[in-house]
């Protein structure tokens, strides 16, 4: 191994072909001729929509290329060395010692039947770096490092006893543990709570900081990536498009794709439709003091109780967006709304007519008009029905349309949701994420309903394909005077398309406030330190952002 | 397709088709001809089944006796030829009936949920718990050996297994949201059970319902054994060989030819489950 020296890039990638072969024997490129430097300590960060590449050429960093792919050409030098060329021996011995990486979810990353510390100091012992002793040593100082609470302790807990963000913080611990010249971040904090989000990644940034280690940042959020990364490298169909120092693609991006994230993030402000004349005076959507929850029930309640005394009205043409953490109650909302999760105390008002909590009670009539679509559209979609075959069952259910009579409605439902009429012999499997998110809203407008609750239908979303969804959602509703009740964790996206917000923490409604004066009007603390949170493209925001400590105390689950 | 605008739909439909591979087509081919021996098999058979065709017995293979002749003299391969109606027919019949009462009642169980669920579990349950050559040896006892009592019996010892197997697989598909959606549109467990969940678990339930046929074939073929199956003149393929398991130690053709056909069977349903044709369908 040759001698760095310090202008030499502790990475260097050239030309890197990665390839993989379909089940017909095609052969397809994933990446195609890839070049980029990473110089030592320097954090250059991946962005891409999925499909991009970009964790693809993240795990090349390591000579791995995932089940049925293959490095099919380039350089891949690490530290002078060719992983590209080098056999599966020298990779393994070069893996969490030279190149190491951090899942997307620790949660799955982790063995949940072993002792954390004992997980974190494994790559010590494979490579025999270090005695036992001394590796847990090492390993509480990455704790104290990391920010953890009990960095003494915590390494005795199993997964399960900690929290989201803390296993993130462990999972980094285990991938720094073998002082790494480089380390993978693999869409770290994509599946955290905002809240959680902020802690993790300032740990993440001092340690780096710290032992001057290079990494490369994998995700799909601009402006996580502005907090943390040094470059920007944008990537499109397997290609570079754009690299930049992170400040420049913020203020100055070259290509159009960079253009189209950016203008991701500065949603087009919703404006509330003119309600029509008759100045309907029943809300399409009333709540009353409603109360839901899980379990089995005793004395008609059930043990964990979700949902407390929910009371909130939806006037029609209006959107209400629902926003808080994982377990404030938001989805349980739009269940015991839908009849999925009956409520076991107070009302569900549609159109002024009072709901049976029990789905199996409530009419065909008032089904039709409430509709419910879902967070993941792979597993909202039927894999063993043709898009044909999903989108016509609700015409013949409610409309009793057959034949012809339905094929022509589902081209025109396709187009509604601007897709060529030919998918509709494609299976689901077959379709890209955003195109089977527009295929569950044409499910659920093949119903023509009057009120759609939608739980987190972006979440799950690239940014540009996300506010894609958005726009064509504001255009139906224009054109089918259609009302929304839409749950997001995303504050830009619901302030791209609602009216009013409702703030839910643990089960209860805390506030309610117009969704474009979010910022100024929130007076709930809760409120507030939920909308601090959420990251802008500005990679002085960390650094500058105060929260106050006890109101972190009380409200975020870290 | 009809029309092609999209340029990108040209390319995957261009490969669409079925694969099947080799191990899949012999093990097809294997089961197609015995399913023809089946119905054809009494036309071509050199002797009727019950005949005896000489009083040599266990002789070795000859122009004559294609398969030998049996303990009695019988020509061995016209018995097999009749043996293969009752083992085919009675092990299809059966686990047909199996298979198909267990995957509709524990898709409905995974459905429905609560009381159904947990008193119908527990009730199979404790059938299974019965050893099930002894309820079939019971059975064919107490009410007589005929073939659709044999048919029934071995459905019955087979069904609870078919249902917790096709329950498990249910009610993990229950939980997907594409289900939920169903439900929330109004649909009823019929709707639910068989364009929702079926689909979901039909390759699973078709590789148990091979493995399933072969465990049938071993069990008529032990109570056959035990002299409870199909009743003499006529003879499945395992009361052929419990006939003539005293020609194992002279190494007679007439032991060794039912053992073939059995293992022939088997094997190849086996083989054909495994590699059903899957439609080549290419993401681009």
């Amino acid at each position: 191994m040759k001698e760095l020296s310090q202008t030499d890039p502790l990475v260097r990638v050239r030309d890197l072909k990665i390839g993989a072969t379909t089940d017909s024997g095609r052969s397809v490129e994933i990446i195609k001729g890839v070049s980029f430097d990473i110089a030592p300590g320097e954090i250059v960060a991946l962005i891409g929509e999925s499909g991009s590449g970009k964790t693809t050429i993240a795990l090349s960093m390591m000579g791995h290329a995932r089940t049925g792919c293959e490095i099919r050409g380039g350089e891949i030098e690490i530290a002078g060395r060719d992983v590209a060329q080098m056999s599966e021996r020298a990779r393994a011995a070069l893996r969490g010692v030279d190149v190491s990486y951090v899942p997307q979810s620790a949660a799955a990353a982790f063995n949940p039947s072993k002792r954390i510390l004992d997980q974190v100091i494994e790559i010590s012992a494979i490579h025999k770096l270090m005695p036992k002793a001394k590796a847990e040593a090492k390993a509480v100082e990455l704790f104290r490092a990391l920010k953890l609470p009990d960095p003494d302790t915590i390494g005795s807990r199993f997964p399960h006893q900690v929290s989201g963000g803390q296993l993130q913080r462990l999972a980094a611990a285990m991938a720094l543990i073998g002082d790494p010249k480089l380390v993978i971040f693999d869409e770290p904090t994509t599946a955290l709570d905002v809240t959680t989000q902020i802690e993790v990644l300032r740990a993440f940034r001092s340690v780096m900081e710290l032992g001057n280690i290079a990494g490369i940042y994998v995700s799909h959020d601009l402006a996580v990536v502005a907090q943390i990364a040094d470059r920007i490298v944008v990537l499109k169909g397997g290609e570079i498009q754009e690299v930049g120092e992170t400040q420049m693609i913020l203020d100055a991006p070259e290509h159009p794709y960079t253009k189209e994230l950016l203008a991701a993030f500065e949603p087009v402000r919703h404006e509330a439709l003119p309600i029509s004349a008759r100045a309907e005076k029943t809300p399409i959507l009333k709540v009353q003091n409603l109360w839901a929850g899980y379990g089995p029930k005793r004395n008609g309640e059930p043990m964990a109780k979700v949902l407390r005394n929910i009371d909130f009205s939806l006037m029609e043409g209006r959107n209400l967006g629902v926003i808080g953490e994982s377990g404030s109650g938001k989805s349980t909302l739009a269940r015991a709304i839908a009849g999925i999760l009956p409520a076991y105390r107070g009302d569900v008002l549609i159109d002024g007519h009072q709901m049976p909590p029990e789905l199996a009670k409530r009419r065909k009539e008032d089904l039709r008009q409430t509709q419910i679509v879902f967070q993941l559209a792979d597993t909202a979609l039927n894999p063993a029905q043709s898009i044909g075959a999903i989108l016509s069952r609700p015409l013949a259910f409610y409309h009793g349309m057959k034949g012809a009579q339905a094929e022509t409605r589902v081209i025109e439902l396709l187009d509604m949701v601007r897709l060529p009429a030919t998918l509709r012999y494609r299976l689901p499997g077959e379709l890209s994420g955003g195109q089977k998110q527009r295929v569950n809203l044409a499910r659920a407008l093949a119903a023509e309903p009057r009120l759609i609750l939608c739980d987190e239908i972006t979440s799950a979303l690239d940014t540009v394909v996300g506010a894609a969804v958005i726009e064509l959602m504001k255009e139906l509703q224009r054109e089918l005077k259609l009302s929304y009740l839409f749950i997001s964790h995303d504050l830009s996206t619901v302030e791209a398309i609602c009216d009013d917000v409702l703030v839910m923490y643990k089960g209860e409604v805390v506030e309610r406030m117009a969704a474009d004066k979010m910022a100024s009007d929130a007076t709930h603390p809760y409120s507030r330190l939920l909308i601090s949170s959420v990251p802008k493209l500005d990679p002085g925001w960390l650094d500058g952002l105060e929260q106050d400590p006890e109101l972190i105390a009380r409200f975020a689950n870290r | 397709m009809k029309t092609l605008s999209n340029p990108l739909l040209l390319i995957s439909h261009a490969h669409h088709g079925y694969a099947f591979n080799k191990v899949g087509r012999a093990g097809l081919a294997v089961i197609i001809f015995w399913g023809l021996i089946a119905i054809f098999g009494p036309l071509i058979e050199p002797y009727p089944p019950g005949q005896i065709a000489s009083y040599d017995i266990f002789t070795p293979v000859s122009a004559e006796h294609w398969m030998g002749l049996d303990y009695l003299g019988h020509d061995v391969f016209s018995r097999v030829l009749m043996g293969a109606r009752y083992t085919v027919g009675i092990a299809l019949a059966s686990v047909f009936l199996a298979c198909t009462g267990g995957v509709i009642l524990g898709m409905i169980a995974a459905v429905a949920g609560g009381l159904f669920d947990m008193i119908l579990s527990r009730l199979l349950d404790a059938f299974n718990g019965i050893p099930s050559l002894l309820f079939g040896l019971v059975a064919v006892a107490a009410v007589g050996s005929s073939i659709p009592v044999l048919v029934l019996t071995l459905a019955a010892i087979y069904l609870p297994g078919s249902y917790r197997f096709a329950r498990a697989l249910a009610v993990n598909v229950n939980t997907m949201d594409f289900v939920t959606v169903a439900r929330a549109r109004g649909e009823k467990t019929p709707y639910l059970i068989l364009r929702e969940i079926f689909p979901n678990i039909l390759g699973p339930v078709l590789a148990d319902l091979g493995l399933r046929f072969v465990f049938i074939v071993l069990v008529l073929s032990g109570l056959s054994f035990l002299g409870l199956g199909v009743q003499p003149p006529n003879a499945d393929w395992g009361a052929l060989v419990r006939e003539n398991v005293e020609g194992l130690s002279l190494g007679a053709p007439a032991i060794i030819f039912p053992c073939i056909a059995i293992a022939s069977l088997t094997i190849s349903v086996n083989l054909f489950i495994d590699n059903l044709p899957t439609k080549i369908r290419d993401r681009s």
